[in-house]
């Protein structure tokens, strides 16, 4: 087996630190003063037996507000949304064993949609690991794969420099979870502390700035094309690049879509976005994403949701620009002919400069003629629904949301139909509004999601949109917000099916709806009415609207609106799994 | 195609499993894997035999140099390379085998380290094929044990891996 330990000069050897005053503290007063430093007001927690000195010393302070979750997986999820609706590291800590395993879904939905965060756990003494011990698991194995890193500190001395890694590593490049799994005995001694103020690691130096002759060669492909298209994803949400984005597509006069994870990166209702595209995408995206000559791709995946079947993808020839500031993200599914790997914003922003000077121009009749071909489609209408129905149709709600909160409000959602009729159909114009698991698809994150982004904005309007299945897997959660009184307004879709498993069953099962029919469900308004919030229940179109209007007006109370919606409905566009973007199931 | 790939990467616990975990959980194949620390203590060096098309080796490049601990990659197959195995493998040698075991060994070149009345232990080095080799002119039922390091590979001539 290979495992070396060396001493602590050799490991520090060849990660230069340099740091401020030196003073003796224990363990958990580092771990405090760490957050501090890092400029953490919000840590998503539970105690336990292996973290007791960490919440002693979190309590001695008022710098890092501690929020106690009802359930370790809330925790995470809430310091995720915390990240995702911020420019800030998410913060959650918990204690070992059961603690770790239930925050290993929070994780692993974190890494999957690259979201920085810190994930500080306790961990049995260091001379009891591997024992067996009371509460004990293997933090760093069980976390591996679904961390960006993980740490096992078993030297105080290495603690502060641990964490400052932790943050550094979490925040920079391709984003994602580091764990910092810290045993107890170390929160209870004592050394010198001084937090490093900056760091630098031999292994690890991600790529800024993208390779100046790739994006000379990227702009002549784009002013080159007959029939580009833009697609971006959550690369340019997490990359703060969206300002760079709009004025690139505006500059360039071509169509943009996003991806789901991208939702807001591009103002939904410019005309030049034809909606998100993939799975759920619009007719037009897709198409125009299966037929476009050039396509630019930024920081985003081609995810097997996004472009359906690689191979009818390629039946279309096209050329393809992919940036991104992953290397390994490019080529993995679909061979690319310009990678320019780098932050987005920062080759955006080239990108931009190099269009400015360039001496020819995009091709107008071409982009005229394509134009017309993406309003053809586009006048396919492709979301459109009964509107004269007596059941209330899932899509009317989320429209009469976004009417009543004019578009402005941060909205979570769950996973499943809802989750896509929310970003059909809520018109997202800026970044970080829209929180949902893409990645991992995890159920049960919408309300923990809007805790989080709740209490990283105090004022703003946080709606959660989910179902009466993914509502259930996080219930809990309604206590800890009226502990901290979160005013969230959450929109049940209750067609009392776990939806989209019913719609798969009905298209490609037989309308055999095995097991997806919840049955037993409680009754949601005396639900929350139990947990010292409002419930309402709506049953009719015409309510639709005056519900929504009374809960948003009360400012101050969490409500609870269960929308009885049509049971049948399904969400279209739809490319079946397997198939190509332009094979989809519409209306 | 077959690859041979050298990882340097932080001599730190855990950074083995990361190596063969990033394997497992994306499906890579592993046809061998060596590692120890190299003349600067802080640091590893790994040897991977893996089998792809170009885009699979291509793949696994980049996430061998995702991962936080790796310092450096390099496919030694890209270019002039040589790589070395080394195999111990005991043999029944009595009667009129013991002298035919000795004359194998010195054939390909190997060394007796250990001997008994009933057996040689012959340490062998090379390329995997010709320990391979070895093991087939070797009347099977002669074989009592074998075990092998698995490949380790270095540059030829100023190809250097190093920080």
């Amino acid at each position: 087996m290979f495992r070396v330990s060396f001493s602590q000069e050799t490991r520090l050897k060849h990660s230069s630190v340099r740091g401020s005053k030196i003073m003796q503290l224990s363990g958990a007063e580092i771990v405090v003063r760490c957050l501090q430093e890092e400029g953490i007001e919000h840590v998503f927690g539970y105690p336990g037996g292996a973290v007791l000195f960490l919440y002693d010393e979190l309590f001695k302070q008022d710098k890092v507000k501690h929020v106690l979750v009802r359930h370790e997986q809330a925790a995470v999820h809430a310091a995720d949304a915390y990240a995702r609706s911020t420019e800030k590291v998410g913060v959650a800590l918990v204690t070992s064993g059961p603690g770790v395993t239930n925050a290993i879904t929070g994780i692993a939905t974190a890494y999957m949609d690259s979201i920085p965060m810190v994930i500080l756990t306790g961990q049995v003494p260091t001379y009891a690991i591997g024992e067996d011990a009371f509460q004990e698991c293997d933090t760093v194995g069980i976390t591996r794969p679904c961390v960006k890193h993980n740490f096992l500190v078993k030297d105080i001395k290495d603690l502060a420099v641990t964490i400052k890694k932790a943050f550094y590593i979490a925040s920079t490049g391709r984003p994602g979870p580091v764990v910092v799994d810290i045993p107890k005995d170390l929160t209870a001694a004592k050394t010198e502390f001084e937090y490093p103020k900056s760091i630098a690691m031999r292994s690890y130096n991600p790529v800024v700035k993208g390779h100046a002759g790739q994006i000379k060669k990227a702009v002549k492909l784009l002013l080159e094309a007959k029939r580009p298209m833009i697609y971006t994803g959550g690369g340019v949400i997490l990359g703060n690049a969206s300002a760079e984005l709009a004025q690139l597509v505006r500059l360039l006069g071509y169509p943009c879509t996003n991806t789901l994870m991208g939702l807001g990166g591009y103002p939904s209702t410019d005309r030049q976005f034809l909606g998100m595209l993939g799975m759920h995408g619009t007719y037009e995206a897709n198409m125009a994403m299966q037929h476009c000559d050039v396509l630019l791709a930024v920081g985003a995946r081609f995810d097997d949701r996004v472009i359906g079947n690689p191979k009818h993808f390629f039946e279309e020839p096209r050329q393809i620009i992919h940036v991104d500031i992953d290397p390994a993200s490019i080529s993995k599914r679909v061979k690319v002919d310009v990678p320019v790997v780098g932050n987005v914003r920062e080759v955006l922003k080239e990108l931009i400069r190099q269009i400015e000077v360039a001496r020819s121009n995009p091709d107008k009749e071409a982009l005229k003629s394509w134009w017309s071909q993406i309003e053809q489609w586009r006048g396919r209408d492709c979301l459109k629904y009964d509107r004269a129905s007596k059941i209330i149709k899932p899509q009317f709600v989320i429209e009469t949301l976004y009417k009543i909160t004019k578009g402005d409000a941060f909205v979570t959602s769950d996973v499943g139909q809802h989750q896509m009729w929310a970003a059909q159909f809520y018109k997202f114009d800026k970044p970080r509004r829209w929180i949902n698991s893409g990645g991992l698809g995890t159920m049960g994150v919408g309300l923990p999601y809007a805790m989080g982004v709740q209490m990283a904005h105090p004022k703003a309007t946080v709606a959660c949109v989910t179902g009466e299945a993914s509502i259930q897997m996080c219930i809990q959660e309604l206590s800890t917000c009226k502990q901290y009184r979160l005013p969230l307004k959450l929109v049940n879709l209750n067609n009392r099916y776990m939806g989209m498993v019913r719609q798969w069953q009905e298209f490609f099962h037989g309308n055999r709806y095995s097991e997806s029919y919840m049955d037993a469900l409680p009754d949601f308004v005396k639900l929350a009415e139990a947990y010292g919030h409002v419930g309402m229940r709506i049953d009719k179109p015409a309510d639709v609207e005056p519900a929504l209007k009374e809960a948003f007006a009360r400012k101050k109370d969490l409500v609870f609106m269960d929308f009885i919606t049509d049971q049948t409905e399904n969400v279209f566009p739809m490319v079946p799994g397997g198939k190509g973007l332009s094979e989809m199931i519409l209306v | 195609m077959r690859h041979i790939i050298s990882v340097l990467l932080e001599n730190e616990a855990g950074a083995l499993s990361r190596v063969a975990g990033l394997f497992s959980a994306r499906g890579y194949n592993i046809e061998s894997l060596t590692v120890a620390p190299t003349e600067d203590a802080t640091l590893s060096r790994m040897t991977i035999v893996t089998s792809g098309s170009d885009e699979i080796i291509e793949q696994i490049n980049k996430q061998l140099n995702k991962l936080v601990d790796v310092v450096k990659v390099v496919d030694l197959s890209e270019g002039e390379h040589i790589e070395r195995e080394l195999m111990l493998v005991k043999l029944r040698a009595v009667g009129k085998d013991r002298e035919e075991m000795k004359r194998m060994a010195d054939i390909f070149r190997g060394r007796i380290i250990d001997v008994t009345d009933k057996d040689y232990t012959v340490e062998l080095t090379g390329p995997g094929s010709k320990l391979d080799a070895f093991l087939k002119a070797i009347d099977p039922t002669a074989i009592l044990e074998t075990v092998r390091t698995g490949a380790s590979g270095i540059g030829r001539g100023d190809r250097v891996l190093k920080v």
